[in-house]
């Protein structure tokens, strides 16, 4: 499986990505923003960092870099495409998923591990994790997803809420939320679900000395869905 | 403008300092040559307070591969592997502009790791502030935080470890000291000493404003009513810049270009580019016209003394412009040739065709200002007498949850989750332990590193203070099971004016010394900051040492939380019931006076290596050191940390069981033990005569002592965990 994963000017979880996907097994390429071209890839990641700075609104310049028009295409035509982080921050902005992320509740920065549920299972990313919930790690500080009611509603319908906030049993409430995100959403799909936004880092949890273990199992059965 | 005695003091200058140049020079100097004169030889730049006795620090060993003199040490970590690494302070601008004071020390002090060739793989701080009744506090520290977080999380580099104090003699001059790691190739490591005639001299980075004009002189100066006026003074940071700069510079130095390289840190590109002249003993010549500037009409005078941040000097080799300008065009960096090395030995600048400064590089240097200060010794104060009758009424563990609560002990959770700590995807032991650990990314490595400072047990006797501080790193390295290799200090005292306080810092640093050397625990970089005064009123001084040690393999790294219950726990070291000083005594009992713990050398050194060979030897289950609060608070960490309880079960020692339990005595250690190791473990122990007691027995989820009082660990989790969240949220 090939896989490409973007660096941004201020991408700094590009080589975590890079690691953790050689480890399960995708012959990974970096690609330079400024490249017109993606090489053929069979998952492309947009990783965390602080694209430009995170200036202007977090985001929004990356998603108009030069190598975004290729990524956008290659999504359009059912491409598999994750956003991590600042990626799925800038996935918002292409407007590849819907909505938007505000200003964590109390106007934080957030590292710590955090328990996410999974909502959907029909999909090439989570398809046949025997897991229901995951731990899973956050560092943000703009993490705080918002809809519209009409967008919320479409969202439900379609089944794109990819993962939840919640505790290490499952459950979906208040105090579980990190960030104040509307329903606890923790990653979001587009309506065909080949796109994944998420702000959980599971290229963090991908060995046993660091904050845990869940991330392979993530990784292990995205590779394998994929095959 | 012309220049005089009056516009000289205005600078910050001695009378004497100012006939002093003239002298050199042979004539007055002209506006923007004072300006440099000024910037090279305040206190923050020239060190002309400290250098006499800084020189007396032990510098060397086996594993260091650069000490003091460059922009940070450098040490041997094996298979051609090293660690640069330093501490720096930001305590003035803080104070101004808390959050960009401090996001601009850690923005300084990773340029200062990077420009050495190493990329930055931790951050740590040291921050101190005023009493939390005091009204400054909190936002303080919620901007210091704030900073902090700021430039590191958008870089990318975790922050590992920390100390955060309280105390009201910092409320007018709080403390921001900030630590970094870089891991470098040994065969890859960069000076700043220039080489070579006519190689062109690059100017790389952020343009330069109007801002931290004149900023490493209001760091050496005491601070009045007047400080807001200073905030301009204060420079801005930007992390984003400086990531690129970061990928640029590892970008370049990849290749063989690089002559030499330097950042441009306090006063800029005065400083920056007379140090490469000096260690090179060239001279430089500069054409201030092609400085990129941010704002127009920048004077010599002000381009040279900017402190805009993200900037850096570069000597390159011949006809390698081209090939390095691709570099820092693909990460959208101006670059710039702006002068040359010349044959001179003097700093040469020129500005619309004009000459506007020509300075020999000596007498900038080597013949900047140097005091030997009047100081005052401090006498050991006299131990008090605890009266009986004032334990008798206390309740162990209402004793221990204030403790937890008191703010010097609580927990920092609220602080280090505002830190990117997990980033580079290396941390395996993240803050809140004895010391943060990262792995060399790719090996079996990893490196230990903490950083402390005891500022009450060195302002009750600066000696003593200054030996403990040192012996604290080293356990904290060692509860981790790292070796420890050398460590980097910052020294943050009065000012060096008042007797007192150059008293305090010439023992402090005398300590610091002893402690060292006999630990062969060399101090490899450093920086002093005086000043830390309002008015009158001194800080207490607060030496922070910034601790590196080694471990061989990562899987045996030890935590301290308890692993299991049935587990046996041990004290590691004598505890003769040293309260003076101590969190009991100033808190509960209210005696401020008294000498603080003794510190003995060769424990220190016996107890330390004897743990270390445990470790080695798989039979360390857990371990920590015991500092603030004593045994019982060591214990309750471990205890909180691991969701496990313990059975304390006080040894038949002649001090009583409120002594034993809260006393600071030295080089001592709790550890967890297998039952089946007993043997094993004491054997080595008493076979390096090492003094230890059996403490008690991990049990599920209370703390008794001698089976009977007892209090639920969830309890005393709250106790340590509230005060700082709810503090804030108030």
């Amino acid at each position: 499986m090939k896989s490409s994963v973007i660096t941004f000017p201020g991408s700094n979880c590009d080589r975590d990505m890079d690691v953790a996907l050689k480890k399960y097994g995708f012959k990974n390429k970096m690609v330079w923003h400024a490249d017109a071209e993606l090489p053929k890839s069979d998952l492309v990641v947009l990783p965390g960092g602080f694209s430009y700075g995170d200036y202007l609104r977090c985001g929004s310049m990356a998603s108009k870099s030069k190598i975004m028009q290729s990524v956008i295409n290659f999504a359009n035509s059912g491409g598999m495409v994750m956003g991590i982080c600042n990626g799925f921050q800038i996935l918002v902005e292409t407007g590849l998923v819907p909505g938007v992320l505000l200003r964590n509740k109390y106007l934080e920065f957030i590292c710590k591990n955090v328990f996410v549920k999974i909502n959907d299972k029909k999909n090439k990313y989570f398809k046949n994790v025997d897991n229901e919930v995951l731990e899973f790690h956050i560092a943000h500080n703009e993490g705080n997803y918002f809809c519209t009611n009409d967008q919320l509603k479409e969202i439900e319908d379609n089944n794109q809420i990819a993962i939840n906030y919640c505790d290490e049993n499952g459950k979906i409430e208040d105090q579980f939320n990190p960030n104040g995100s509307l329903k606890n959403i923790a990653g979001i799909f587009n309506k065909e679900k080949n796109v994944l936004g998420m702000m959980p880092h599971p290229e963090r949890m991908i060995d046993t000395s660091l904050s845990g273990e869940d991330g392979s199992l993530f990784f292990k059965n995205l590779i394998n869905n994929l095959k | 403008m012309i220049v005089n005695e009056q516009v000289a003091v205005d600078h910050g200058l001695k009378r004497d300092e100012y006939a002093k140049i003239c002298e050199l020079l042979k004539r007055t100097p002209n506006i923007t040559e004072l300006g440099i004169f000024s910037a090279m030889w305040n206190e923050h730049c020239s060190y002309k307070s400290s250098r006499l006795h800084l020189k007396k620090l032990p510098t060397k060993g086996k594993k260091v591969i650069q000490g003091p003199g460059e922009n940070a040490g450098v040490i041997d970590i094996e298979d051609n592997d090293a660690i640069v690494f330093k501490i720096e302070s930001h305590n003035h601008p803080s104070f101004i502009e808390p959050y960009q004071g401090a996001a601009t020390g850690v923005g300084g002090i990773m340029r200062d790791v990077f420009t050495m060739g190493a990329r930055p793989i931790a951050n740590l701080n040291s921050i101190h502030f005023g009493s939390p009744q005091n009204k400054k506090t909190k936002n303080l520290l919620r901007g210091v935080v704030h900073g902090i977080g700021g430039y590191g999380n958008c870089m990318g580099v975790p922050t590992i470890a920390g100390q955060t104090t309280f105390d009201s003699s910092y409320n007018g001059n709080i403390l921001v000291n900030a630590m970094t790691l870089g891991l470098v190739k040994k065969d890859k490591i960069f000076y700043s000493k220039a080489a070579g005639l006519n190689k062109p001299v690059i100017y790389v980075g952020s343009k330069t404003g109007r801002d931290g004009i004149h900023g490493a002189s209001m760091a050496s100066a005491s601070f009045d009513e007047k400080i807001e006026e200073k905030k301009p003074t204060v420079q801005v940071g930007d992390p984003f810049t400086e990531k690129l700069l970061l990928e640029a510079c590892l970008e370049l130095m990849a290749g063989d270009s690089i002559i030499a390289i330097q950042d441009m840190g306090a006063a800029g590109l005065t400083s920056s580019s007379i140090e490469m002249a000096s260690k090179g003993n060239l001279g430089i010549e500069i054409n201030l016209n092609k400085v990129p500037c941010r704002e127009t009409k920048m004077t010599p005078y002000e381009i040279m003394l900017s402190e805009s941040q993200e900037r850096m000097l570069i000597v390159l080799e011949n006809g390698k412009e081209e090939q390095a300008k691709k570099i820092f065009d693909k990460w959208n960096l101006d670059f710039a040739v702006i002068g040359k090395t010349t044959k001179s030995k003097k700093i040469e600048l020129y500005f619309d065709e004009e000459k506007v400064a020509d300075i020999p590089v000596n007498t900038l240097v080597e013949n900047s200002p140097m005091y030997d200060r009047k100081w005052k010794k401090t006498k050991l104060p006299k131990k008090n007498k605890i009266k009986k009758e004032d334990l008798k009424h206390l309740k162990i563990i209402d004793v221990l949850k204030k403790i937890l609560a008191n703010p010097n002990v609580c927990s920092k959770e609220w602080i280090w989750q505002q830190y990117d700590h997990t980033v580079m995807g290396d941390t395996i032991q993240k803050p809140g332990g004895d010391s943060g650990v990262v792995r060399v990314h790719g090996t079996d490595k990893a490196v230990a590193a903490s950083v402390d400072s005891s500022a009450i047990y060195c302002w009750a006797h600066p000696l003593t203070g200054g030996k403990q501080v040192v012996c604290e790193s080293f356990r904290n390295l060692i509860s981790v099971g790292a070796k420890p290799i050398a460590i980097t200090n910052c020294l943050n005292f009065g000012s060096p004016e008042n007797e007192e306080n150059m008293g305090e810092f010439v023992e402090c640093v005398q300590g610091i010394g002893e402690a060292s050397e006999y630990l062969k625990f060399p101090v490899v970089s450093g920086n002093v900051s005086f000043y830390n005064q309002t008015k009158e009123e001194g800080i207490k001084p607060t030496p922070a040492i910034g601790g590196v040690g080694l471990i061989k393999n990562y899987q045996n790294m030890i935590t301290m939380d308890f692993k299991e219950v049935d587990n046996l726990v041990l004290v590691i070291g004598k505890t003769e019931g040293h309260i003076d000083q101590s969190l009991f005594a100033r808190n509960i009992l209210d005696e401020k006076n008294g000498p603080p713990p003794e510190v003995n050398l060769f424990n220190e050194k016996n107890n330390g290596e004897t743990l270390l060979k445990l470790i080695d030897n798989n039979l360390i289950k857990s371990a920590h050191d015991v500092s603030l609060g004593g045994i019982i608070t060591a214990v309750s960490k471990m205890c909180i940390k691991g969701k496990k309880g313990i059975n304390i079960k006080k040894p038949k020692y002649l001090i009583n069981e409120i002594e034993y339990l809260f006393a600071e005595d030295q080089g001592r250690y709790i550890v967890e033990i297998n039952k089946k190791d007993f043997k094993k473990v004491t054997e080595i122990l008493n076979k390096n005569a090492v003094h230890f007691d059996e403490l008690g027995t991990i049990t599920e989820n209370k703390l008794y002592i001698n089976d009977k009082t007892k209090v639920t660990i969830d309890e005393l989790s709250t106790s340590n965990k509230s005060w700082l969240i709810n503090y804030m949220s108030k």
